[in-house]
């Protein structure tokens, strides 16, 4: 493992009603995140691929821990995201150089497919900063009832000179989803868009 | 007494290798169990409240049994507890201390004999209130190396007429704990404190 792992957090959120009504089946979602040390933190580097390493064996690592902690099967998942949030000392483009170069191919390899683009956000931060990871589904960016976020945040996290990555993964789109648009059983799933 | 209405369950896992010493052989792992549940009394004062401890019960037993799995599923690996409340913008403080009750009794009828007082705290907040949970040794409130606290919350929760209730454990002491005191090998196991 090229990353230096401090620790690693797991959120299982399971929603069973809304606004009184029964979500049926209720709707589930995981995120993983580890806290990493930043290689490169406190002085410009202009190579970044020791972070685009650990991006890639981050994206198997914390995708098995989001599916895991839901307890189903890879292929069963329904949507994805990712986020990162650099420490002080660190910049944002280490967090692009995690997310988007390498960590995907290990992302849809454990979830068996994954035509559509991983959306992401990231952004620099001290302990305790928030990290809202979009969430889309993951054969086809337009099924509308999959558009989501998911909160995270440790108190003790990033430090200066560390990066907090996190994989969401879900079973399931939002509860009483009702804005129409593309559904999942109309995927082709041929783009990654429709 | 009213049933018990949940919205949404929450479960954190953190497994912590290291902070910035030397990395644990065995990582620590703590994780919290979050229920939002509907608070029957918000929006009146309500003299009669206590009935609801024994309708809570069944749901704490859910919350302390998904932990103990949580952590690998060996009652025996159980080392730290708290638990905690955040009542929404509609309640007292009083409906949090209806949680004393049921979530210690659930924490002691998993683990069996533990022998500590349960720490906890709790307060009223609105939507994305954080909130510590103290957490000491299950056996010997005194254990220095395992008083500890973790971080919770929910963006969402709770809203008004909600209840946030939490229960935490852990499978040791602060990772790099080294202050002194009463070590958990000197337990006499008693009056739960020593």
């Amino acid at each position: 493992m090229k990353a230096r792992i401090r620790k690693i957090a797991t959120f299982v959120e399971e929603t069973v009603t809304e606004m009184g009504r029964v979500v049926d089946p209720p709707t589930r979602r995981a995120a993983a995140v580890a806290v990493i040390e930043n290689p490169l933190a406190g002085k410009y580097v202009e190579d970044l691929s020791e972070l685009m390493a650990i991006g890639e064996e981050l994206g198997e690592l914390l995708t098995q821990r989001a599916v895991a902690a839901l307890g189903i099967a890879g292929p069963s998942a329904e949507s994805y995201g990712k986020a990162a949030a650099v420490g002080e000392n660190g910049e944002i483009e280490h967090a692009a150089a995690i997310l988007h170069p390498k960590l995907g191919t290990p992302v849809r390899k454990v979830l068996g497919k994954g035509a559509a683009l991983i959306p992401s956000s990231k952004k620099r931060g001290g302990l305790g900063v928030v990290l809202d990871i979009p969430l889309g589904h993951k054969d086809a960016a337009y099924v509308r009832s999959h558009f989501d976020g998911m909160e995270v945040r440790l108190n003790d996290a990033p430090r200066a000179n560390e990066i907090m990555v996190a994989i969401a993964v879900t079973d399931s789109g939002r509860p009483l989803a009702r804005v129409g648009g593309l559904t999942k059983d109309q995927i082709k799933g041929e783009d990654g868009l429709r | 007494m009213p049933e018990v209405n949940v919205r949404k369950r929450v479960l954190t896992l953190e497994e912590i290798f290291h902070e910035g010493g030397p990395i644990a052989e065995k990582p620590l792992l703590r994780a919290a169990a979050l229920a939002v549940i509907r608070n029957p009394f918000a929006g009146g004062y309500a003299e009669n409240i206590a009935g609801f401890m024994d309708d809570l019960k069944p749901l704490g037993l859910e919350m302390a049994r998904s932990l103990v799995k949580a952590l690998g599923g060996d009652v025996q690996s159980i080392e730290g507890y708290g638990k905690g409340a955040i009542v929404g913008s509609a309640g007292e403080i009083e409906h949090g201390a209806l949680w004393h009750v049921p979530g210690g009794y659930a924490m002691r009828e998993v683990l069996g004999d533990a022998k500590a007082i349960v720490a906890s705290t709790k307060k009223v907040g609105g939507p994305g209130t954080r909130l510590d949970v103290p957490i000491t040794h299950i056996n010997a409130s005194y254990v220095r190396s395992h008083f500890d606290a973790m971080e919770v919350g929910i963006a969402d929760a709770p809203r008004a007429d909600e209840i946030v209730l939490a229960l935490v454990m852990t499978t040791g002491a602060r990772v790099h704990a080294r202050v002194g005191g009463l070590k958990a090998s000197e337990i006499k196991g008693e009056d739960g404190l020593r």
